[in-house]
């Protein structure tokens, strides 16, 4: 649709508010893979309450805003349970290796120009634009 | 106090995910698709978000949180193995299945069987994480 860019901005707008409150507001960085997988791995049950609480906010808010939204919603998830599964785990493990994801590198680490954001971000990019090279225009899975 | 503005960063961040399409996979995997039908979505997203988190570290020195404690201490700009081979590995993952954290929490309630399924191999692939990194750090110092 020719009106998505709009939406991807004030969305994005949005994300980097969020990240705002929760940097000048709490001290932390809003990164999602942190904040949960600090709650799965224990490394981060001394701030339970705060990664719980944020978490909640974010699974919420989509809900609060779904009977406003006049567009129909899809998420095109995916039916390959194969590529489900091998894609939730390297996404699980690469997060929590490289210590940060879109959130985390990208949006706050490129903020402050970081060169770990800047250089994960370009990692990332180009390992998600190679697979799906292979795995949709060579092999046709996805 | 630190609790509601955890509250409101997580509404902001989800409702931000939901708005700019971002837990749509076909957004993500267009992004990526540069041989395909190419769509630039997320880099407005991706700049959107940039604007007032640069605004926010800008108001970081000589200050504190508004909760007390200090600012995160920042790691130093180095590069090394666990960053690369850690980003690959997510960028595989995010390609395949156009979902990367955030977007996956977000959508947890209307991602159907598929969304929590990814949900649940992401975190499994979390707690697996350390022992794999501790690997990853024997291997390259053999190397």
């Amino acid at each position: 649709m020719e009106t998505d860019w709009i939406w991807g901005l004030v969305g994005g707008l949005l994300i980097g508010t969020g990240g705002a409150v929760y940097l000048l507001g709490n001290g932390r960085i809003m990164g999602a893979s942190g904040i949960i997988g600090g709650l799965v791995d224990g490394s981060g049950w001394n701030t339970f309450w705060e990664r719980a609480v944020f978490l909640f906010g974010v699974v919420v808010m989509p809900l609060i805003l779904w009977p406003l939204y006049n567009v129909e919603i899809d998420t095109h998830m995916t039916s390959n349970w194969t590529v489900i599964i091998a894609a939730g785990l390297l996404v699980g493990v690469g997060t929590r290796i490289a210590n940060g994801c879109t959130s985390g590198h990208g949006v706050c680490g490129i903020s402050r120009f970081s060169l770990r954001g800047i250089t994960a971000t370009v990692f990332y990019i180009l390992a998600g634009g190679l697979m799906l090279a292979i795995f949709r225009h060579v092999l046709g899975v996805v | 106090m630190r609790i509601l503005l955890s509250l409101l960063a997580g509404a902001l961040f989800g409702g931000g995910l939901f708005v700019s399409g971002m837990t749509d996979t076909t957004k993500v995997q267009g992004w990526l698709d540069v041989f395909g039908n190419w769509d630039p979505t997320l880099a407005f997203v991706m700049g959107g978000a940039i604007i007032p988190m640069f605004v926010a570290w800008r108001l970081t020195p000589g200050r504190k949180p508004l909760v007390g404690g200090e600012f995160p201490s920042l790691p130093r700009p180095e590069l090394d193995h666990r960053l690369i081979t850690g980003s690959v590995l997510f960028g595989m993952g995010w390609g395949l299945a156009g979902l990367c954290p955030g977007p996956a929490i977000a959508s947890i309630t209307y991602n159907g069987l598929g969304g929590v399924i990814f949900m649940v191999a992401m975190l499994a692939g979390m707690l697996a994480a350390p022992p794999i990194g501790r690997g990853l750090d024997r291997l390259a110092s053999a190397t």
